[in-house]
């Protein structure tokens, strides 16, 4: 009698309070119990095949890496000879002379991402400008659903695409120009190796500002400005003579970048979108109310409150491009002997790698466990972007659900 | 000079150093101003641009591509190529069935398991397990798609289950992918459920399996059947997870679950595209368009979908 009264009472007046331990015990009855288990059976699944992805790959790499060692930063693969007696190193046997060289596609995998991104977040957060800015409303329904068709194509379709139209129009028209324009422009100092003396005088320029802006505390943002506009110039510089030379192919390097950069864009671009939305309107209409044009407030209201967000994003768009196989099996010409001369040129990724060839290898192990050991590179770079990425999401969203992922 | 300086611009630690930047510019010259600002909608004029127009080309590129082939025979014909009748009818028949099985697999496996666990994530789990488990499914649908085909591979078609290339392996494969998806929604849906509704229900001492089914899952349910349509959307345009473990086949599919190559549509596209015929490459852009078109017609049920879900939880939120 005493419980039931003390039940009764004990529930206080206006809002619910979330019921404690003991209470939901007695009340529970069995269907809640089984829901409770059998759900959470599946709860766990996502951890277990991460778990298990990773130990998989792992494992099934051990030959491999025990066979090749540091090799793997060889430039030259070769599955071997399978007619002739196995090689045998650290116990590990591989067809004849085999060699797991996988640096050109670990270069080829971060160039290509890496040009891809520095094309992609300026693109997405410029168009996401304007779509919210300038697009008249009945219109950006429109746009946002052929952003979201853009992350819906196949990568396959993006591969037809750059094989059948955009290939062939970078070799006839985009590469030779731009070939044409940086090779002719005076990049050489006589007494340095190209790009080298670019490289130098840059950073000296920029360290020197930035010391003279730390000694004046003034007009700082300024100062910092300039001296990253150098050190722009002086990467270029160093980067310069890779866009220099011959144009022989319509895939290569350059073309696969740009392609994936066109499948990034979408993921960075959802994810803007929604930052973009939730930026405080009384910050915007004050910095409007005081005089600032549009420009100006974006520039000083809008960036400053996305820029962190639109980081998160593209390090998760980065994981995106590393990983991304069929368009670049298809564009980047796969070439797994040698860095490629210049940008133009074909090259190899790591996953266009594992595309090209596993069918091939079928047959010896230490070959397929030599690709899934370029797997587990790929999947270690990939996860840290994603930890990294989504770290700072959660930081800057909290619990709201920002489309991250593939920007469907 | 120093002083005049110091008088025209706030002082570095005044507080207002985020803005004097602003400051600044308030005192250019409007014609400079307006420059400027003309610049920069016109770059991202130029932004917004980059991102259609390829599009568009690429729609372009694959209507005018496969307008050869673009009738009925397209459904009622396979993508057999037979290098000694060019001229005979192919079509995508093999495709459009596989990827609808491939579907179907997908939607039963990664439909049960992701509604489930999406279900765990928000309504059961305890807070600690709760972040581990959704971070663990966010980070699982960052995981390269070559990856899991490589797992799927190794585990599944010739590793300890030995069931060789087929419709089974290729359907977990790919149900890896779209979980994370799945769960997402399912668990976006049920936390969108009005709070006045779980409170209505808990104060009428309704069990929480009584609560979900009844009350909850009818605001939830066009959320997780937007998620469903989203995870068919991402199936249907999926290569790297299937070479592996469908390895494609231009014969009809058969309901066998193992030892049996499946073919698919992207397979289609990916398999003919390297062959030396013009009946190829159109039958390749033919199967992409195809595809293209259903995952279109899939983003816009999704979109139906999410904006009813919307109106649904206005509605109730009293």
């Amino acid at each position: 009698m005493i419980l039931l009264r003390r039940r009764a009472v004990g529930t206080p007046p206006g809002p619910a309070p979330a019921p404690t331990a003991a209470r939901r015990e007695r009340d529970t009855p069995i269907g809640d119990a089984v829901t409770q288990a059998l759900t959470g059976v599946f709860g766990s699944v996502p951890t277990a095949l991460l778990v298990f992805i990773l130990v998989i790959m792992a494992v099934t790499a051990v030959p491999a890496i025990l066979f090749s060692g540091t090799g793997f930063f060889g430039t030259y693969f070769s599955p071997g000879n399978y007619y002739l007696a196995p090689t045998v190193h650290n116990g590990i046997a591989a067809p004849h002379t085999a060699a797991f060289g996988f640096l050109p596609e670990m270069l080829g995998t971060l160039v290509t991402s890496a040009i891809a991104l520095a094309l992609a977040v300026p693109i997405s957060v410029g168009g996401v400008l304007m779509l919210t800015e300038w697009v008249p409303r009945w219109a950006q329904g429109g746009v946002g659903l052929l952003l979201e068709l853009l992350a819906g194509v196949p990568s396959v379709v993006f591969g037809l695409w750059g094989v059948l139209t955009f290939g062939p129009f970078m070799l006839s028209t985009v590469s030779p120009a731009l070939t044409g324009i940086i090779g002719g422009f005076p990049w050489v100092f006589p007494w340095l190796p190209q790009g080298m003396a670019w490289a130098l005088l840059g950073v000296a320029i920029a360290a020197f500002i930035i010391i003279r802006a730390s000694v004046h505390g003034q007009r700082r943002r300024r100062f910092r400005r300039l001296a990253l506009v150098f050190l722009f110039i002086s990467l270029w510089g160093a980067v310069a003579p890779w866009f220099t030379g011959e144009v022989n192919t319509a895939g290569g390097v350059l073309t696969a970048s740009l392609v994936l950069a066109l499948m990034v864009v979408p993921i960075i671009a959802a994810t803007t979108r929604e930052l973009v939305r939730h930026v405080p309107v009384l910050a915007k209409e004050g910095s409007l109310a005081l005089g600032m044009t549009k420009h100006e407030t974006a520039r000083v209201v809008t960036l400053p409150y996305i820029s962190t967000g639109v980081l998160a994003t593209s390090l998760l768009g980065w994981g995106r491009a590393i990983g991304e196989t069929i368009a670049m099996f298809f564009i980047i010409g796969n070439i797994f002997t040698g860095i490629p001369v210049n940008i133009y040129h074909s090259g190899a990724t790591l996953s266009s790698l594992i595309a090209g060839t596993l069918d091939a290898v079928l047959q010896a192990k230490t070959d397929v466990s030599a690709l899934f050991a370029a797997g587990l590179f790929l999947l270690v770079i990939s996860l840290l972007s994603n930890f990294g990425g989504r770290l700072i999401i959660r930081r800057v969203a909290g619990d709201q659900a920002l489309p991250v992922g593939r920007g469907v | 000079m120093a002083a005049v300086s110091s008088l025209r611009f706030p002082a570095p630690h005044s507080g207002l150093s985020r803005f004097d930047d602003g400051l600044d510019r308030a005192q250019r010259s409007p014609l400079i101003r307006r420059m400027r600002s003309g610049i920069f909608w016109g770059l991202c004029g130029l932004a917004l641009l980059a991102i259609i127009v390829p599009l568009l080309d690429m729609v372009w590129t694959l209507i005018s591509q496969a307008a050869p082939l673009l009738n009925l025979n397209l459904f009622t014909h396979g993508s057999a190529i037979d290098p000694a009748h060019l001229s005979a009818p192919i079509g995508v028949e093999d495709g459009i069935l596989g990827s609808l099985l491939l579907g179907l697999g997908v939607l039963i496996v990664a439909g049960i398991i992701g509604v489930l666990a999406g279900l765990y994530i928000v309504e059961f789990a305890p807070p600690r397990p709760r972040a581990v488990m959704r971070f663990c499914s966010e980070v699982l649908s960052g995981v390269p798609s070559i990856v899991i085909g490589l797992v799927g591979y190794t585990v599944l078609v010739n590793g300890p289950l030995q069931w060789h290339y087929s419709l089974l392996a290729a359907v977990i494969s790919l149900s890896v992918i779209t979980i994370p998806y799945i769960i997402k929604n399912t668990e976006v849906a049920f936390d969108q459920a009005p709070r006045s509704l779980r409170e209505g229900a808990l104060a009428l001492g309704i069990s929480r399996f009584t609560t979900i089914r009844k009350v909850l899952l009818p605001t939830a349910l066009p959320g997780i059947v937007g998620g469903l349509i989203l995870a068919q959307a991402i199936a249907m345009g999926e290569t790297a997870p299937l070479l592996f473990t469908a390895n494609w086949t231009d014969a009809n599919p058969v309901l066998k679950l193992t030892n049996n190559p499946e073919p698919y549509l992207t397979g289609v596209t990916y398999n003919t595209l390297i062959l030396p015929y013009a009946q190829a490459h159109e039958l390749a852009a033919a199967a992409a368009l195809v595809t293209v078109g259903i995952i279109l017609v899939l983003l816009l049920l999704g979109r139906a979908a999410t904006a009813r879900s919307k109106r649904m939880t206005e509605r109730m939120d009293l």
